[in-house]
């Protein structure tokens, strides 16, 4: 059949612009989901300092909650296409007409609208942690900062690694938006191989199939992840009365 | 006199406009082990919870060695009046030794070679040893609440706070945990009780704090208490108490 010879003539022909775009994709992604996971780490460690008795500080710490509510509220609020234009060209607009690079341009737009999901994300994930975490880490005296990066961070991240996953899949996809400032990703190649062939629909099936494989891939990849990260954990009991060198494993389970 | 460790001067709490402290006043001394009674919501646990800031006071004062708390800092106040919780309270990321050793480097900015060794001996004191590399998820309710102790003691504290340390535990499990809060009767250290075990009351404590109603209504020792209360609320609590649980 004539369309599927066309197709694979696209792969043949244009593969290094299709494996740029995919590198580009998947290096915006990856960045942009990591750096969005620190600033939703972050937030969520302030927003949940408990209020100071300061009077001063305290409106600091309101000022500083109000803001990040506005952040999380506008990013989560609009597009990110349209964030990607306001920013990148809001920039060009203040300097003169200089633009940012492309790629950093990039990364940044998708950590901050990341960042703003993830936000939400964390704050769950702290709710969700027990009350008595944080009581039993005050208690010995811990500050809220060492309580946050001991007990609770750790126990957050093992919780919400499906969502970060999920945002991470998401991004895949949602960085084609980033063709409208420019940027060589994916869905920008099915553009540049379309106006050099004519071949409108068989340039998108290309790209389409290279989406799929992607988020199709890393899904499974992060499910490996989550299950060794959530898998039972085994520990030795060490002597015994017989024979106090003996160890005997135990298999960890919810509830002995 | 200087060895009064804890002192509570007329303390006030109040949630919303629930008056739960109305001006709890007692006097703790170094090595003193006090055992505080009294029926459901009388504020026991508010009254612990307030004596190392994990509720703040809404009236009246906490002394530490004669300065008020809310002059101390927070971190080292709160390491040397440790506190053992009715749900144990286990850091649920970290194995039982590491429960004990982090929070040491921490708080103490003790090297983790130090701060593992004063673990480990704790861990003995607590019949523990074996269990060293459990996590919180694969220990009993007794075992959780030795840990939890060994947890307190390895920051060194002048006072350790215990808040119902039994009442979450199946009862076979009590007396291993009982036996271990005695087994500390000898270390000097000072230790307020909030306890139901009126027998364990009896036995260890050198002083009985009966609580009703947001104040200390009553407090002798046990003898004097148990055996002599003065108060007929305190009769009342007694012999419905004893009544039905023993
Ligand atoms: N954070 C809170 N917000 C509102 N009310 C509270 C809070 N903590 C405790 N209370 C109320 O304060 C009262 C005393 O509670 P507290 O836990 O001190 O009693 P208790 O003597 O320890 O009782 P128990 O033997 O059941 O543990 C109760 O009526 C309780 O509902
Ligand atoms: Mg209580």
């Amino acid at each position: 059949m004539n369309f599927f010879v066309q197709v694979w003539e696209i792969v043949v022909k244009y593969y290094p612009f299709l494996l740029k775009g995919i590198g580009v994709t998947m290096l915006i992604a990856l960045v942009g989901t990591v750096v969005g996971l620190i600033i939703g780490l972050l937030t969520g460690i302030v927003r949940t300092i408990p209020l100071s008795k300061n009077g001063a500080l305290k409106i600091l710490q309101k000022v500083i909650n109000a803001v990040i509510a506005v952040y999380i509220e506008i990013f989560r609020g609009t597009p990110m296409m349209v964030q990607a234009m306001v920013i990148y060209w809001g920039y060009a607009f203040m300097n003169g007409g200089s633009t940012l690079p492309l790629i950093p341009a990039g990364i940044f737009i998708v950590s901050i609208n990341t960042g703003a999901y993830m936000a939400e994300i964390v704050r769950g994930g702290i709710i969700s942690i027990d009350k008595g975490q944080f009581e039993g880490a005050y208690s010995v005296g811990m500050t809220h900062v060492q309580t946050m990066f001991n007990v609770i961070i750790p126990q957050v991240m093992k919780n919400i690694l499906p969502s970060v996953s999920n945002e991470f899949v998401i991004n895949i996809k949602d960085t084609s938006v980033l063709n409208v400032i420019g940027i060589a990703e994916l869905y920008y190649m099915a553009g540049m191989i379309k106006t050099m062939t004519f071949q409108t629909f068989q340039a998108y099936t290309v790209v389409c199939v290279l989406y799929f494989i992607m988020t199709f891939t890393v899904t499974r990849i992060l499910r490996v992840i989550e299950k060794k990260l959530s898998g039972s954990e085994n520990y030795v009991v060490c002597g015994s009365q017989s024979d106090p060198k003996a160890e005997i494993r135990v298999k960890g389970g919810d509830s002995v | 006199m200087t060895d009064t460790v804890i002192k509570l001067d007329h303390l006030e709490k109040t949630f919303g406009d629930h008056k739960v402290l109305c001006g709890v006043d007692l006097e703790v001394k170094k090595g003193e082990i006090i055992s505080v009674i009294g029926s459901s919501g009388s504020g026991k646990s508010t009254m612990l919870r307030c004596i190392n800031l994990l509720e703040e006071p809404t009236g009246g004062k906490v002394y530490y060695k004669g300065t008020s708390v809310t002059e101390l800092n927070l971190s080292s106040y709160r390491a040397s009046v440790g506190m053992v919780f009715q749900q144990f309270n286990l850091f649920n990321n970290m194995t039982a030794l590491e429960n004990c050793v982090r929070p040491q480097i921490k708080v103490l900015k003790r090297t983790r070679e130090e701060a593992e060794k004063v673990a480990r001996e704790f861990i003995e004191r607590v019949g523990m040893s074996a269990y060293v590399n459990a996590r919180p998820s694969q220990l009993s309710g007794g075992q959780k609440q030795r840990i939890a102790i060994a947890r307190a003691l390895s920051m060194n504290p002048e006072v350790i706070l215990f808040d119902e340390p039994t009442s979450a535990l199946d009862p076979e499990m009590v007396g291993e945990v009982l036996d271990v809060i005695k087994g500390l009767a000898g270390m000097g250290l000072t230790m307020i009780v909030v306890t139901h075990e009126m027998a364990f009351a009896k036995e260890v404590s050198d002083r009985v704090v009966f609580m009703d109603g947001g104040v200390v209504l009553e407090e002798g020792t046990p003898d004097e208490l148990f055996g002599n209360p003065k108060m007929q609320r305190t009769k009342e609590f007694l012999a419905r108490f004893l009544g039905s649980a023993e």
